[in-house]
């Protein structure tokens, strides 16, 4: 019998729905964004069509090297607590009842629902002097003084681990869930203890998930910009602040989009890197 | 409503939508923009109910963000012949920018007749002459502290410097929003003449690193530090005078003192979006506002400071001394940000916040 024809269900130029969108949603205003980087800032006002650099040579600092480096760093670390807590958390959930599951999943994904300003205004009231767990510490004796913990790089990273958690969660669950109990079986029988088989055999067999959980919290945290200034000092201030108080508050657009075009590339190049190194070792 | 009603009007809906430029000049309402907020909340409350009553003309309000947001929208809306607001009340830095890029409606002077009451400074004109704006309302940023952490209320700017409130204060985290450079030019320079030149910016800049220790939070967000002035988590700063007379009336143990130095006057002025359609409505909003009576009922209601002289006004001295102080205020220097907005703002960025 030959093959019959397959039947497509949809008619073939909706084939070009990713790309019409993709085009719409994300390289036109990307484009807007190009060409407002290399337009004249006009002091007094706004800002001129124009080809010039000078936004981008604004940029090349060392105080804004300093900026961007606060802020790929905040991001990684806040990456890494993420998918370090996320992950096991996960393989734990794996294994529970179907029912725990998925009200654990729906409070997850209710704390989605969180505003960046109410996390924000939250944790500096849980993390004050005045309000927060310093009075608890200091009324179990662990500490002399009730103290504040904010604002300070600790509660910045807390914050954005709040927000990064679910989407680690959210990512690993699928594979983490889909895994074969067998391999991790198989293992244990072969004589590999609790850790080792965890470490050896389920953390290798999930690397493209995990790889792919970071970059996702280390992107959406790039992006903050409420956080760093509730929650963090004025050295914490990330480059999305920066971006922030020059297309709001200083009208700079131009300057302001040649941070972002920046910011993206960098992102686009770690992004880049982690997932081939993801690949490499994954096929290894 | 009955069936005629209804259809003569949606018939004059469906024409007027087809002609939007007919449904603006039509008996639309007069469209006022103010900073969000208390601001709003004021002036809906206190102001506009009065006004549409005295003239007839029907106030939209709109609620405008603060910093040069407003500018911004309002410039590109006018590229596109749209004015999100007719009449807007913009801070000085702003004013200064629309006007260089001669984004304001020229105004009547024959129907401003209550400008006479205005210093001069409030009466902004293009440099041919042309009036474009008045002084909207001032008001004052001052040294506030929480009563509880500071018995006695401070009396100089110097207290920022006291190594006695390491970690204690909250201050305003842009130079063009602050005026930090002015009080501290004012405070240990003799005055804001040194900010003239560049090296003098930076002197002053050296000085007001030093107060880097003590600062908790340079904030942008207002609702922020005044939460926690009031709890006493952040116990000083610099802070609107009128917004912290209101919360301590409200018992909240804050206080505001006017330093020996001066305490810093800064104010909003209206203008009208050149894309305006509204002018006359416009110019008699102004108008209004800038009688000695509307200004002290401002000062009563609102708590800014009027812009008119202190003598028109039939303010008691209580009153006055409740919105305003007799003590030589410290006047915003938005000369040199508009020139050298962007240098001070990076070296700000390095020197101060950075």
């Amino acid at each position: 019998m030959s093959a019959t024809p397959v039947q497509t269900a949809a008619p073939r130029w909706l084939g070009l729905w990713p790309a019409a969108m993709l085009t719409l949603f994300f390289l036109v205003p990307f484009g807007i964004m190009l060409a407002v980087s290399v337009a004249h800032r006009d002091v007094s006002g706004f800002y001129e069509w124009s080809f010039e650099w000078d936004s981008y040579a604004r940029f090349l600092s060392a105080f804004f090297g300093k900026v961007m480096a606060v802020s790929i760093s905040v991001s990684l670390t806040a990456a890494a607590i993420c998918v370090a807590l996320a992950f096991p958390f996960t393989v734990f959930l794996s294994n529970m009842g179907h029912r725990a599951q998925t009200r654990i999943l729906v409070v997850l994904l209710s704390a989605l629902a969180l505003s960046e300003v109410i996390i924000g205004f939250s944790l500096s009231t849980l993390l004050s002097q005045t309000a927060g767990i310093g009075n608890l510490f200091h009324w179990l004796g662990l500490i002399d003084e009730p103290r504040a913990y904010t604002p300070s790089l600790f509660a910045l990273i807390t914050g954005l681990c709040y927000i990064g958690f679910p989407f680690a969660v959210l990512v690993l669950y699928p594979p983490v869930s889909r895994l074969d109990p067998e391999i991790v079986e198989a293992a244990r029988v072969m004589g590999a203890s609790g850790p080792r088989a965890f470490f050896g055999v389920i953390v290798p067999n999930l690397r493209g998930a995990i790889v792919g959980a970071f970059i996702l919290v280390f992107v959406f945290t790039l992006g903050s910009y409420l956080l760093p200034q509730l929650l963090g000092r004025s050295e914490h201030w990330t480059l999305s602040v920066h971006i922030t108080d020059q297309a709001v508050y200083q009208s700079n657009l131009p300057f302001g989009a040649a941070m972002s075009v920046f910011l993206m590339l960098v992102a686009l190049a770690l992004v880049g890197l982690a997932s081939l190194a993801g690949r490499e070792r994954g096929a290894a | 409503m009955q069936r005629r009603q209804f259809l003569k009007a949606s018939a004059a809906t469906v024409a007027a939508l087809s002609a939007p430029s007919i449904l603006r000049a039509a008996n639309s309402p007069l469209k006022v923009g103010t900073y969000g907020g208390y601001f709003q909340e004021s002036f809906d409350q206190y102001i506009y109910p009065e006004f549409t009553a005295a003239t007839g003309i029907e106030i939209e309000s709109i609620a405008e963000p603060t910093g040069e947001a407003w500018l911004v929208q309002l410039a590109q809306a006018a590229r596109a012949g749209q004015a999100p607001a007719d009449v807007s009340m913009m801070a000085q830095l702003a004013r200064i920018k629309g006007e260089r890029s001669g984004l304001w409606a020229p105004l009547d002077e024959a129907a401003l007749s209550n400008l006479g009451n205005l210093p001069d400074h409030f009466v902004h004109r293009y440099e041919d002459g042309k009036v474009y704006g008045t002084g909207a309302v001032s008001w004052y940023i001052t040294l506030v502290t929480n009563t509880g952490a500071f018995v006695e209320a401070p009396t100089s700017w110097t207290a920022l410097w006291d190594a006695a409130n390491a970690d204690k204060l909250g201050l305003m985290s842009m130079a063009t929003n602050s005026f930090l450079l002015e009080i501290t030019a004012t405070t240990y320079f003799g005055g804001t003449d040194i900010l003239k030149t560049d090296e003098g910016v930076l002197q002053v800049m050296d000085k007001l690193a030093e107060v880097k220790p003590n600062v908790r939070l340079w904030y942008r967000d207002e609702g922020q530090f005044q939460q926690a002035l009031e709890t006493g988590e952040i116990p000083m700063g610099q802070y609107y005078h009128d917004v912290t007379g209101l919360a301590a009336s409200q018992g909240k143990p804050v206080r505001s003192s006017f330093p020996d130095e001066g305490a810093v006057l800064d104010s909003g002025s209206w203008v009208v979006s050149k894309a305006s359609k509204a002018i006359e409505p416009a110019q008699e909003f102004i108008n209004y506002m800038a009688q000695p009576e509307i200004q002290a009922k401002l000062s009563r209601f609102v708590g800014t400071a009027p812009t008119v002289s202190r003598e028109l006004t039939d303010l008691t001295d209580e009153e006055f001394a409740a919105v305003s102080s007799d003590k030589t205020p410290i006047l915003p220097f938005n000369e040199i940000y508009v020139d050298r907005g962007d240098w001070i703002n990076q070296m700000w960025s390095e020197k101060i916040t950075g």
